[in-house]
């Protein structure tokens, strides 16, 4: 060969490498081109919702007290969040509404008071009082002298001022002040519970003197938050990744064996094992959750099944493969101490297996955990359902939170959990089981 | 004589030491099977208390749906072709989400791996931080964050695709900088010897070594974004998903259409599944033609 030859080869070689190098990005960019266009990337601005989002993010990190008055009756209501989970008692409030009998005087803080009077007025610092007086003719608001800012929506049968201490809204039959505040409301304990609003330190005192039961169980039973539903959801959760997982291990065991060659000396059953694992893995775990949803309705035992047949299919390939791979001496070895089958499988084989199908197991465990909490959103168990409650009515955003908190740190910990098993059992006892 | 008997008492008491041994790890195993036995009777028993219906009251209806879907495709199976072109579209979206994510996740997931891995971050304070982002993404399932941003950018194809974007470049963020970790440092320091930069270092140094895995975990992402792509499509997010459940939720009338997109989807998992497996086979073990000349 000349050097001629080989130059050739070599400029020819770094010809097509230099093409590859431009062609891949290229090829990549032209399709995500492609799927940027068919999904209409560029009409998001139109769909997507600012409000929503603003809706959104307030809502993580405040709340809103609903202070409201019955036109008609004169009847005031108090409510954390507009909900009766969080409605003061009659005749109770916070401490900045002062309830009379003839006017209720409203502190929004910063200098802005709202009064329920005969005529319902709100001062505003730096621009003066509005003053209504809603009736059968309307609102009649009268505003200060001068433009109409754009914060104050003013028409004949509805009055809203939106500012930043809060927000009036007034219309013929109804007055409502909304007034924020920072944080999760009622996270600890609900209105109605005789510790709700006690500092820490006097919590501690009083658990201490003997109510320790009392306390715990106001907050598990907190309406508003629902503590105890939710470490059941929770539980439930990793019950449905539990079963699922582990009950496909035991039964994909068996199986295995009559799917790996070196085992099943019977080839038209080890097809039949292998399609069966196929079909069991491509029908995919949607299908199974809305199959199994139909027969066993929603919870966790549905859940579970879906995982299990899926996983079944998966760990069958997989386990079929690890027995095709065992090395036949260590088997000979014992069986030729005379060991019968059953000492041959039990000595011979498992030991070196278990490594492999423990580790495979327990690395499912945790994937597992997250597909349980997204078919507990579809059929309805788990943490999955309270999710997807709190997401659909599109307010309790400080909920939605709070539950994809607890999803992070739950998988975290089965991620966790199954990490230090696999320490434990394949590192610690060379026996294998 | 007396040498000989010490020996035999030697041995009897190694024998009977080792015997003990043996004894006690059998209880210990005795027990953590029975323990595990325990955990998984009373787990089920739960599951299936709380459970709306029953396991063995529903046992004898698992079949019904099946039944009742595949009798009415046979019913109408001429019309079974017509469905399969109508729900390709739908199709060719699911697997658009899980192609566009994959490829997002890979590029997103590639550059986070090179600034977690010990030897190769340009920033090495940088690694823990970096890490502990890719250990929360992995953690939230992909429903989560596409329920929240369908109620922001509305439903559609794209929450899905970020969506899963995201949840793909934690999960190859962590594999593939174990790869990087196993790559090897000499043709790095080669090219920063002659003054390559990070960039260049990088794409020149570390890629060429460690392309075929990367790609071999890419492919087999893309698996899994196909399932997990049908599956947002069901809560909203566009794609064939979203036809099942309204075929599915429109009731009596429409399972032969239901049975259509069940046809579809199992031909496009076992399809993607044979083919990737393949593709990975190749990457990984096999020499591919290409190896010569690369």
């Amino acid at each position: 060969m000349t050097a001629a030859t080989i130059q050739h080869q070599a400029t020819g070689l770094i010809r097509r490498k230099r093409f590859t190098a431009f062609a891949l990005p290229a090829v990549i960019l032209a399709y995500l081109a492609y799927t940027f266009i068919s999904f209409d990337v560029l009409g998001l601005a139109e769909r997507a919702s600012l409000k929503n989002a603003a809706t959104l993010v307030t809502d993580l990190y405040s709340y809103k007290t609903h202070v409201s008055r019955d036109n008609r009756s004169g009847e005031i209501e108090i409510a954390i969040e507009g909900e009766r989970k969080g409605r003061y008692p009659a005749g109770t409030g916070p401490d900045w509404v002062a309830l009379g009998d003839a006017e209720t005087v409203i502190d929004l803080g910063g200098g802005h008071v709202v009064r329920f009077g005969a005529q319902v007025t709100y001062d505003i610092p730096g621009y003066g009082r509005v003053v209504t007086e809603p009736g059968r003719s309307g609102v009649n608001a009268q505003l200060p002298e001068g433009a109409v800012p754009e914060w104050i929506n003013a028409s004949r049968n509805r009055l809203s001022i939106t500012t930043d201490a809060g927000r009036l809204t007034v219309t013929r039959n109804r007055a409502e002040v909304f007034r924020y505040f920072t944080g999760w409301e009622l996270f600890f304990f609900t209105l109605d519970s005789p510790y709700h609003g006690e500092s820490f330190g006097t919590l501690v005192g009083r658990a201490m003197s003997g109510e320790a039961g009392a306390i715990a169980t106001e907050f598990w039973t907190n309406k508003m938050w629902r503590h105890g539903d939710v470490a059941w959801a929770i539980f439930e959760t990793m019950l449905m990744a539990f079963l699922g997982t582990f009950g496909a291990a035991l039964i994909a065991l068996p199986l295995g064996f009559a799917a790996a060659r070196n085992f099943a000396p019977l080839g038209g059953l080890r097809f039949v094992v292998r399609r069966v694992f196929d079909f069991l893995r491509g029908v995919d775990g949607l299908i199974w959750t809305i199959v199994l949803s139909r027969a066993f309705g929603p919870g966790p035992m549905t859940g579970a099944l879906a995982i299990l047949l899926t996983d079944t299919g998966t760990f069958g390939k997989i386990f079929s493969e690890a027995l095709e791979n065992v090395d036949d001496k260590q088997i000979e070895g014992v069986a030729s101490t005379g060991a019968r089958p059953i000492q041959r499988y039990r000595f011979g084989v498992l030991p070196q297996i278990t490594p492999v199908l423990l580790s495979q197991v327990l690395y499912f465990l945790e994937s597992n955990t997250r597909s349980a909490t997204i078919i507990g959103a579809i059929t309805g168990g788990g943490i999955g359902l309270l999710l997807t409650q709190a997401i659909i009515t599109q307010k309790d955003w400080e909920e939605v939170a709070y539950y994809i908190v607890l999803i992070t740190f739950m998988v975290m910990l089965m991620d966790w959990v199954s990490g230090w098993l696999r320490r434990r059992l394949i590192k610690g006892d060379e026996s294998g089981i | 004589m007396a040498e000989a008997s010490d020996n035999s008492i030697r041995v009897d008491g190694i024998q009977l030491a080792y015997m003990a041994q043996v004894r006690a790890r059998r209880i210990m195993n005795l027990i953590l099977i029975v323990l595990f036995a325990a955990l998984m009777f009373s787990g089920f028993a739960t599951a299936d208390a709380r459970n709306a219906g029953g396991f063995w009251d529903g046992l004898g209806n698992v079949l019904d749906f099946p039944a009742d879907v595949f009798g009415e495709a046979m019913e109408r199976a001429h019309l079974l072709p017509g469905y399969l072109l109508k729900y390709l579209p739908s199709l060719l979206e699911t697997v658009n989400i899980a192609g566009a994510a994959t490829l997002l996740g890979a590029v997103m997931g590639l550059l986070l791996s090179l600034l977690a891995t010990r030897g190769l971050a340009p920033f090495p304070w940088l690694i823990t931080p970096v890490r502990r982002l890719l250990d929360i993404l992995r953690a939230v399932p992909e429903i989560v964050i596409a329920l929240v941003l369908i109620f922001l950018l509305g439903g559609g194809p794209v929450p899905a695709m970020i969506a899963i974007a995201l949840h793909t470049t934690g999960a190859l963020g962590k594999l593939l900088s174990e790869v990087n970790e196993n790559a090897s440092l000499k043709p790095v320091e080669g090219l920063e010897s002659v003054g390559a930069n990070w960039s260049q270092r990088m794409a020149l140094g570390v890629l060429p070594q460690v392309a075929p895995n990367h790609l071999s975990y890419v492919l087999l992402r893309f698996e899994i974004n196909i399932r997990a792509s049908a599956i947002l499509g069901f809560v909203g997010a566009g794609g064939i998903g979203y036809d099942l459940r309204n075929t599915m939720s429109w009731g009596q009338g429409k399972f032969d259409e239901a049975a259509a997109i069940f046809v579809l989807l199992f031909l496009t998992i076992v399809v993607v599944d044979q083919c990737s497996s393949a593709l990975r086979n190749r990457l990984t073990h096999g020499t591919s033609p290409s190896k010569v000349t690369s």
